[in-house]
């Protein structure tokens, strides 16, 4: 048995989120520097090319990268031999969401979402907690922006549809998205699971590293397929047409009913700020 | 690189083509969602606006707070598509275009036409960089609504491209 006070995991996401908002992550800047390196001249190369100074400028600055600092998403894995002591593991984690917004100067986007009132803190965070085994916390901080989240969208799919229906599903949800989420987008996909399960499966598929592959060889393919048909499709940076209109696409899979095949596709767009640390 | 200094009047706005690069300075105001609710509620009321719409330019947008030493957050723009609903509204009442991001309605295309308007897209994402370019801001109406409040902006060398010109033509 490990004690560790909640305040050791507010602590971490505090400076995760200060981290985060202002830089992106090293694999996602290097797909931006390729497809604007790939990129004829024209709109799209000038669009990348001013995405990648805006990075500088962001880091030197200390400046959100982008003004959508986004909804928190906060996932946990906790080692069934931890013990968590101190504050209620919500508050701790929404307390430290709530200090590095107010700290960091960024944007506080979360409202009701009937009334549209602001909660004027961006609390409540998003968070999952998962028990696994060991004595360590995982924490992974991804701040979502929402013009890239209203693109996506939840399939229920026949079996017969099978793999070709998949890769349909993720094909066209980033057609018929265009140029409204921020291309070029990076594209997480739920495969199977239940609706619940199979639309976190397409968000945790975003806090993989952009350009990694699943471990399935034939979920693989399917990432490599359906990323070849999606820069096809000549959206490009910002809809201005180009050869890139994703920078990844990661599916994630969970066993599903005999009846179904549920495909969720989360659609993250080029600001891919997500962090990782174990306590 | 096509230099603006908004607000544009209609023979500047006919001379922009769909695709043209260009840099905007000038004078531009915020609005996104919630605002665009309110300023189409009081233009159904007959109430008098926060700002002179006629040939006004609104840029959607809401930024971060600026950092001390900064005149505004990182500011980059927001899905153009959600204000579809409100932006022929505005153009009939004089607004003389809009900055955003990403592809507008063939309802807002015809707005744009039939009152000689234009549509620019800013780089979507760049928020450091726009946020550095807002020279002065001025938060001049519906406070409560945080960072969806309308803010006058005074900008130096926006980047944008010329998204729909005022023929129709489209760059999407």
């Amino acid at each position: 048995m490990r004690k560790i006070d909640t305040k050791e995991i507010a602590d971490k996401i505090y400076k995760m989120a200060l981290a985060a908002c202002v830089s992106l992550t090293p694999e996602c800047k290097r797909a931006l520097k390729d497809a604007a390196d790939g990129e004829d001249d024209g709109a799209a190369k000038f669009a990348l090319e001013t995405l990648i100074d805006n990075c500088k400028t962001a880091e030197s600055d200390g400046l959100p990268v982008c003004q959508d600092t986004g909804m928190a998403v906060v996932i946990l894995e906790i080692g069934q031999d931890v013990f968590l002591d101190g504050a209620p593991l919500e508050d701790a984690v929404n307390g430290a969401v709530r200090k590095a917004y107010a700290d960091g100067y960024f944007r506080k986007s979360i409202c009701d979402p009937v009334t549209r009132e602001n909660t004027g803190d961006n609390t409540p965070a998003a968070i999952h907690t998962h028990v696994c085994a060991g004595e360590q916390v995982k924490i992974t901080f991804l701040p979502k922006g929402f013009g890239s989240e209203n693109m996506s969208a939840m399939y229920m799919l026949k079996p017969a549809q099978g793999v070709d229906g998949i890769i349909d599903a993720i094909v066209n949800t980033v057609k018929n998205a265009g140029s409204r989420p921020c291309p070029p987008v990076y594209v997480g996909v739920g495969i199977g699971g239940s609706f619940d399960t199979c639309a976190y499966l397409a968000k945790k598929a975003l806090t993989r590293e952009v350009g990694s592959h699943s471990d399935r060889a034939d979920i693989a393919e399917i990432e490599r397929i359906a990323l070849e048909k999606i820069n096809a499709l000549n959206i490009g940076c910002q809809g201005f047409h180009g050869k890139t209109t994703a920078i990844g696409v990661s599916c994630e899979w969970a066993y599903t009913h005999i009846a179904g095949l549920p495909v969720a596709v989360n659609i993250q767009c080029h600001c891919v700020r997500c962090r990782k640390e174990v306590i | 690189m096509i230099e603006l200094n908004l607000p544009i009047d209609k023979e500047q706005i006919k001379k922009l083509h769909a695709g043209d690069s260009v840099l905007i300075s000038g004078t531009i105001y915020t609005a996104r969602d919630c605002a665009h609710k309110r300023l189409k509620e009081m233009i159904e009321r007959g109430e008098k606006l926060p700002f002179d719409m006629n040939g006004a330019f609104i840029y959607y947008a809401g930024p971060c707070p600026a950092k001390p030493g900064y005149a505004s957050g990182s500011c980059g723009p927001t899905t153009s598509a959600r204000m579809d609903a409100y932006a022929p509204l505005l153009l009939d009442n004089g607004l003389g275009g809009m900055i955003g991001k990403g592809e507008m309605s063939a309802e807002v295309t015809k707005a744009l036409v039939r009152n000689t308007g234009v549509y620019f897209a800013a780089i979507g994402g760049a928020g450091a960089t726009y946020g550095k370019a807002i020279k002065k801001s001025e938060l001049i109406a519906f406070p409560e609504l945080l960072s969806e409040a309308v803010r006058k902006l005074e900008v130096q060398n926006f980047p944008a491209v010329v998204a729909t010109d005022c023929e129709g033509n489209t760059i999407y």
